[in-house]
């Protein structure tokens, strides 16, 4: 009885083997030093960073009071085609997007090659930013909303695409295995197997894509490419800051109005 | 009787059916009738889109084959893009952190929740190429408005799924841990810390991901990095030196996602 209680105290208990510590401390390391790498080498210019705290409150003391009247003006159009653009860009995506999430999806594309592919067309149209992509655009379409919409839909592509994809993935065997010993197409699979059970999925993407759509076609004004951007620079280049804050102001109650339309429609359908 | 049923069953499906369909074709037709509209809006003709076609091949053989020539330039940006993104999410986990903490309503009171959420709604409402804006308007052009913009959004974003993370910890453990006397400090490192880790650890790489991809845009308002050596690039119309850039970005966002899965792989 007393042997077995030595032994028991003997025994040395621990979470990880050698091997996951050395990895842990080794990534550890790795995270630290590229941290302190990087506020070492950073450039700041230090006289900038004496008057911040007075240039912002001279910021913030422009910007109030907002001025009321930029809102009828200039604002209330170039809102309304800020959410044109997102909602369009985001439909036109979900038409690429949705052969591109096939493509992706193993189970349904035997393909290695063909999944690679449809993989790098999803990194690729991420990684590049809405506003990069909006630079592109107006090169080719010129300044205006179009530039926008198209700007919207690569960037969104990347997303509804990997969430797609993966949803296609995920789908349980069943119902197409049951699909198949009826000795059904290939479409009648997509269209009876597949797509009733990404359904909720698909929509919620949807959704959740529009609204993130809505903030980004915000800026894309900046560039040229149509929308609440476009005044929000003009006030900028001419310092006017009460104007600035005003499409500020404007910009937060959209976003916050479309937030709750989300929430409601989530609640509703989903 | 049983067939009775059946047929009622069948006629009530086939009311629902037509019910169902004919919603359906009224959201089509609203959605037409949208598209007609916002076409028409923005002037969207084919001759337009033809001429638009022209341009983008023109636009495309120019950014054929991309100029790594200023390749110093481009490696400077680079690394001044990945600085910005490392030192924004190390100090934005610090911050979400305790915020997420606050923001947690089933740890604190609801007034000390209610001024944390608040903090991250705004955080998370303006897209970060406008508070990069502000920011450079503050502390002037450079790296530092784009740290001080991406840190603003990491907390936005991570804030927010940290304090849901907490809110569906099991209370089971903490209750245990308080039955033995000890600190609120004690209460929140043994009992609620070591339960949401793995999910922070997560949200963390996630963000550094999304800030690297940010951090290669905020230098479009001259909060440094490589967006502004991209977007002189668009000016001059040296497309080609576009092409290198926009590659050598993809190539960086993908090496990082590479990274994300070896790190999630060790922390699972």
């Amino acid at each position: 009885m007393i042997d077995v209680c030595s032994n028991f105290e003997e025994r040395k208990w621990s979470r990880f083997t050698p091997k996951e510590r050395i990895i842990r401390f080794i990534f550890y390391v790795a995270i630290l030093s590229s941290i302190i790498v990087s506020i070492r080498t950073i450039e700041v210019i230090p006289e900038f960073l004496y008057d911040a705290p007075e240039q912002m409150a001279d910021m913030l003391n422009r910007m109030w009071p907002p001025d009321l009247r930029y809102y009828p003006e200039s604002i209330h159009e170039a809102l309304l085609e800020t959410i044109h653009i997102a909602t369009l860009g985001t439909l036109l995506a979900v038409i690429f997007a949705i052969p591109v999430g096939v493509l992706v999806a193993e189970n349904i594309t035997p393909y290695r090659w063909l999944n690679w592919l449809a993989r790098l067309v999803l990194v690729s149209s991420r990684s590049i930013n809405s506003l990069v992509w909006a630079l592109l655009f107006v090169a080719v379409f010129g300044p205006g909303p179009l530039a926008g919409v198209f700007a919207i839909a690569f960037r969104s592509i990347g997303f509804i695409g990997k969430l797609f994809g993966e949803a296609l993935e995920e789908s349980h065997r069943g119902p197409i295995e049951a699909l198949q010993a009826t000795g059904a197409t290939k479409l009648s699979i997509m269209s009876m197997g597949y797509w009733p059970q990404v359904l909720p999925t698909f929509w919620s993407v949807l959704l959740f894509r529009w609204d993130i759509n809505i903030r980004e076609s915000a800026v894309l004004g900046l560039v040229g490419a149509g929308g609440i951007g476009v005044s929000l620079s003009t006030a900028l280049e001419l310092f006017y800051w009460d104007r600035v804050c005003m499409v500020l102001i404007s910009m937060l109650v959209v976003v916050a109005a479309v937030e709750f339309v989300v929430t409601q429609i989530r609640k509703r359908i989903i | 009787m049983v067939e009775l049923n059946s047929s009622q069953n069948r006629a009530q499906s086939r009311q629902y059916l037509g019910r169902r369909n004919w919603l359906v074709i009224l959201c089509w037709l609203i959605l037409f009738l949208y598209l007609s509209y916002v076409f028409s809006l923005f002037e969207l003709t084919t001759e337009r889109f033809l001429i638009g076609l022209d341009n983008g091949a023109k636009f495309l053989s120019r950014m054929i084959p991309p100029n790594f020539a200023r390749h110093e330039l481009l490696i400077e940006g680079l690394v001044e893009s990945l600085q910005i993104g490392i030192i924004a999410t190390t100090a934005g986990v610090l911050l979400s952190l305790p915020l997420g903490f606050l923001a947690a309503r089933n740890l604190m009171p609801i007034w000390v929740t209610w001024f944390a959420r608040g903090i991250i709604v705004l955080c998370r409402s303006f897209h970060p190429v406008i508070v990069a804006i502000l920011f450079v308007k503050a502390v002037g052009f450079g790296a530092l408005a784009g740290v001080l913009a991406l840190i603003v959004a990491s907390i936005g974003f991570i804030a927010k799924l940290f304090a849901e993370a907490v809110e569906e910890i099991s209370l089971k453990q903490i209750e245990a841990v308080r039955s033995t006397g000890a600190s609120f400090t004690n209460i929140i490192l043994i009992g609620v810390i070591p339960q949401v880790m793995g999910r922070f650890i997560g949200f963390a790489s996630y963000q550094l991901d999304s800030n690297l991809r940010n951090s290669t845009m905020v230098g479009l308002v001259g909060a440094g990095g490589i967006g502004g050596t991209l977007f002189a690039a668009f000016q001059r119309f040296d497309y080609d030196f576009v092409a290198a850039i926009l590659l050598s970005i993809v190539a960086i966002i993908m090496v990082g996602e590479g990274i994300n899965n070896v790190v999630r792989r060790i922390y699972r």
